[in-house]
C-alpha cells in the first residue's frame, strides 16, 4: 500500500517540556489510523503536525514523496474535524459546509451540489438555514464532518471528535463515521484516549506514551499480543506478571513453570507476563495451576470480577460464576493465553490490583473515569 | 419571576425618567416655544436662516454648516480610531491571559485623569515650541502649525476616545476562538480569507458598538475644540454652550440645535446599521 503521510523522527517541545520524542509513522492510503493514548502522550500534538498547525522542532513530514514541514496549514489536502468542532457561529450549516469551496472560489451550482450531497451524507438534510448555535452537540458535529469532507480532502483528521457526545450518540457516531470512511475510501487519523472506540473502529491502532509509539498493530494485535506493560495495561484490563523465560514455549512465574507460544528470548531472561482477566479459568483448588483466595467479588452484569491473592498478587478475574469471598480456588491458563513481553521502562508498574476498589481505579486512572463520565 | 427581576431595573427606571426623559422634554419644550410660551417654529427655522443680501448661503454661514462640519470631524475621527485600534484590539486578544490584563489596563490608563486636563497636556504637546515640534526640530522639519486647526481638535478627539473604541472591539475579538481560526486555516483560508470572513464578521457588533461610542460624544463635543481649535472655528457643541452661558443666549435656538443634532445622530446610527445588515445578508450569511 501507498504511504500518504509520512512522520521521520519527530520531535517537539514546548517550554523545554518534551512533547514528542523520535517518532516515525507512516500512513497507508485508504486506512483507519487511530494514535490512542492518554492525555499528554503526544497524541494531538501529532494531529496538529499532520495539519500543519505545529512546526516540529526535529524530523520531517512527508506527504507522499513531499516534504511539508513549511507548508501552512490552507495549502495541505488535509481538513481537520476539531474537539469542540468549531463551526462558525456566524455562518449557518450551509454556508458552515460551503465555506472551503467559497474560500475556492468555487462555482455556485457546485458548491450548491456539493453542500446538498454532504449534508445528505451526514443525515442533516433540510437543516441549511438553521444557525449553527440551535443544533445539538451530535448535529454540530455532523456539520464539522460534513464541511470538512466538502473540501474533499485526501486525509481526514479527527481530534476526540467523540468526545463531548453521551455515550449512546457516541457508539451510534462511531459507527457512522466508520461508514464514512469505508464508503468514500479516503484515509482517517484519528484521536481518541478511549480504548474501546480505537478497537471497534480502526484498521491500525498506534498506541502513544510519553511522547513515544509504543505499540502499532491491528486492534486484534494490540489487544491480544501487547509489547510492554504500558500497552497491556492501556488497552483493558490485564494481570501483568515478573517471569522468567526459561526456554522457548516455557515460561516461569509463581515458582512454576507454564507452557507458552512465545519464543525468541534469552535462556532465563527475565520477562513481563501478561494473562487478560477473561482467558483465567476458575477450577476446583486442587486442580489448579495455581491456588488463591477471593477478597473482593463485584458484579458487572455480563460477568463478575473476582480479585484473587495469590502469594500476596492480586488477580483480577472475570468470570460468570460466582464465588465468594475468601473461597479458595484454583487458576488455570492456556499457554496460547500467555502473552510474553520484554522487560521495559513501564515494567512493575501495572498489572497487580492489590490497590484495587472502584474508587482507587478511578484515582489512579482519571482518563478512564473521564471516558465512563461521558 | 419576569416581575421580580423587572423590579430590579427600577432605580434606573427612576434615574433614566428624572435625567433623560425629562430634560428632553424641556428641551422639546424650549425648542418649540418662543419667550411668551407660544408655540413656534422659529427656533428650528433660525437654524437654516442666512442673509443672502450679506452674501452669506446656507452651506457656510448657518447653524447647518457648524452641524456639517462637526459630524465631518466627528467621522473623521471615528474612522481614524478604528484604524488604530482594530489591529490593536485583535492582537490584545490573541495574547496570554496576563498581557490581555495588563494591555487593557494600560488602555484604560489615560481615562483615570481629568479629560480637561489630558486635553491641556495635549495642547502644549501640539503647541509651536512644544514636545512634538521639538522633536521634528531634531529632523530639520520646520515648526508645524497643528495648534489651533482641524487636525488638533481630531487628534485630541482621537486621544479622548480612543480607549471607547479599543474597549468594545476587544471584548468581541476576546470570544473569537482560537479554534475558529484554526478551523478556518484547515479549510483554505489564508490570512487575508481568514480575516474576511471569520474575524471581521464575528467583530462587527464591537465595531457598531465602537463607533456608536466614539462618534456621538466627538460630534457633540464642546471644550475640546475650543481648546485645541482655537477661536477659529467652533463645533456645534460649542455653539449650543453659547446659546445657554454665552453673550447672547438664546435657550430657543440652543434646544432646537441640540434637537436637530440628536436626529442627525439617531440617523447615522440607524445608517450604520442598516449598512451591517445588508452586507451581512449576502451569501446568506449571519443567519438569525
Amino acid at each position: 500500500m501507498k504511504d500518504v503521510i509520512t512522520l521521520k523522527d519527530i520531535a517537539v517541545s514546548f517550554d523545554g517540556e518534551t512533547i514528542l520524542d523520535g517518532l516515525d509513522l507512516s500512513i497507508h492510503d485508504g486506512e483507519f489510523v487511530t494514535l490512542l493514548g492518554p492525555s499528554g502522550c503526544g497524541k494531538t500534538t501529532t494531529l496538529r503536525i499532520i495539519g500543519g498547525f505545529i512546526t516540529p522542532d526535529r524530523g520531517d513530514v512527508f506527504f507522499g514523496d513531499q516534504r511539508v514541514n513549511n507548508v501552512p496549514p490552507h495549502k495541505r489536502q488535509v481538513n481537520t474535524i476539531f474537539q469542540r468542532y468549531a463551526l462558525f457561529p456566524h455562518l449557518n450549516v450551509y454556508e458552515n459546509v460551503a465555506f472551503g469551496m467559497r474560500v475556492q472560489k468555487k462555482k455556485k451550482a457546485e458548491i450548491a451540489e456539493t453542500v446538498e450531497k454532504m449534508l445528505a451524507l451526514v443525515n442533516l438534510k433540510g437543516f441549511e438555514k438553521r444557525a449553527v448555535s440551535t443544533l445539538s452537540g451530535g448535529q454540530q458535529q455532523r456539520v464539522a464532518i460534513a464541511r470538512a469532507l466538502a473540501n474533499n480532502p485526501k486525509v481526514l483528521l479527527l481530534d476526540e471528535p467523540l468526545a463531548a457526545l453521551d455515550l449512546k450518540l457516541r457508539k451510534d457516531m462511531q459507527v457512522e463515521l466508520k461508514n464514512i470512511q469505508k464508503s468514500l475510501g479516503i484515509t482517517f487519523v484519528y484521536v481518541t484516549h478511549d480504548q474501546e472506540e480505537a478497537l471497534s473502529m480502526s484498521d491500525t491502532v498506534v498506541v502513544m506514551d510519553g511522547g513515544r509509539i509504543q505499540q502499532i498493530g491491528t486492534p486484534t494485535d494490540i489487544y491480544n499480543e501487547p509489547q510492554n506493560a504500558f500497552v497491556a495495561d492501556f488497552i483493558g484490563e490485564s494481570n501483568i506478571l515478573d517471569g522468567v523465560m526459561r526456554e522457548d514455549y516455557k515460561v516461569e512465574f509463581f515458582g512454576k513453570e507454564f507452557r507458552c507460544v512465545d519464543f525468541g528470548f534469552e535462556k532465563d531472561e527475565p520477562v513481563d507476563v501478561v494473562v487478560r482477566p477473561e482467558d483465567i479459568d476458575i477450577v476446583e483448588p486442587e486442580k489448579g495451576d495455581l491456588i488463591g483466595r477471593v477478597t473482593n467479588i463485584t458484579f458487572k452484569g455480563v460477568h463478575y470480577e473476582i480479585i484473587v491473592d495469590v502469594k500476596g498478587f492480586k488477580w483480577m478475574i472475570q468470570t460468570t460464576d460466582f464465588h465468594a469471598v475468601d473461597s479458595v480456588i484454583g487458576i488455570m491458563i492456556d499457554p496460547q493465553e500467555i502473552q510474553v513481553m520484554k522487560k521495559s521502562e513501564y515494567s512493575g508498574l501495572y498489572g497487580d490490583y492489590s490497590s484495587f476498589s472502584e474508587e482507587f481505579d478511578g484515582l489512579a486512572d482519571p482518563e478512564a473515569e473521564n471516558g465512563a463520565a461521558q | 419571576m419576569k416581575k421580580k427581576s423587572g423590579m430590579l431595573a427600577a432605580p434606573f427606571g427612576i434615574w433614566m425618567a428624572l435625567f433623560t426623559i425629562v430634560p428632553i422634554g424641556i428641551v422639546l419644550w424650549f425648542a418649540f416655544t418662543d419667550a411668551n410660551g407660544q408655540f413656534t417654529f422659529d427656533n428650528v427655522r433660525e437654524i437654516f436662516a442666512f442673509d443672502p443680501s450679506k452674501g452669506e448661503t446656507l452651506w457656510n454661514d448657518s447653524f447647518v454648516s457648524t452641524i456639517l462640519y462637526s459630524l465631518w470631524l466627528g467621522f473623521l475621527t471615528t474612522v481614524i480610531s478604528l484604524v488604530i485600534a482594530y489591529p490593536l484590539a485583535f492582537s490584545i486578544s490573541r495574547a496570554t491571559e496576563r498581557v490581555q490584563l495588563t494591555m487593557v489596563m494600560l488602555v484604560m490608563l489615560p481615562m483615570w485623569m481629568n479629560f480637561l486636563l489630558r486635553t491641556q497636556a495635549i495642547k502644549s504637546l501640539l503647541s509651536e515650541s512644544g514636545l512634538l515640534n521639538q522633536f521634528l526640530g531634531l529632523f530639520g522639519v520646520g515648526s508645524l502649525e497643528i495648534l489651533n486647526t482641524d487636525v488638533a481638535i481630531v487628534i485630541g478627539l482621537v486621544y479622548d476616545f480612543l480607549p471607547f473604541m479599543i474597549l468594545p472591539l476587544y471584548s468581541v475579538m476576546v470570544k473569537i476562538g482560537k479554534s475558529e481560526i484554526e478551523a478556518a486555516q484547515d479549510l483554505g483560508a489564508n490570512v487575508f480569507s481568514v480575516f474576511r470572513r471569520v474575524v471581521l464578521p464575528l467583530s462587527v457588533p464591537g465595531i457598531l458598538n465602537g463607533i456608536t461610542m466614539v462618534f456621538v460624544p466627538s460630534v457633540s463635543t464642546f471644550v475640546i475644540s475650543t481648546l485645541l481649535g482655537g477661536s477659529k472655528r467652533m463645533m456645534i457643541g460649542d455653539v449650543i454652550e453659547s446659546m445657554f452661558v454665552g453673550e447672547a443666549p438664546n435657550r430657543g435656538v440652543g434646544s432646537a440645535l441640540a434637537l436637530v443634532l440628536m436626529v442627525l445622530i439617531l440617523i447615522c446610527m440607524a445608517v450604520t446599521r442598516l449598512a451591517d445588515k445588508s452586507e451581512s445578508t449576502e451569501e446568506g450569511g449571519f443567519a438569525l
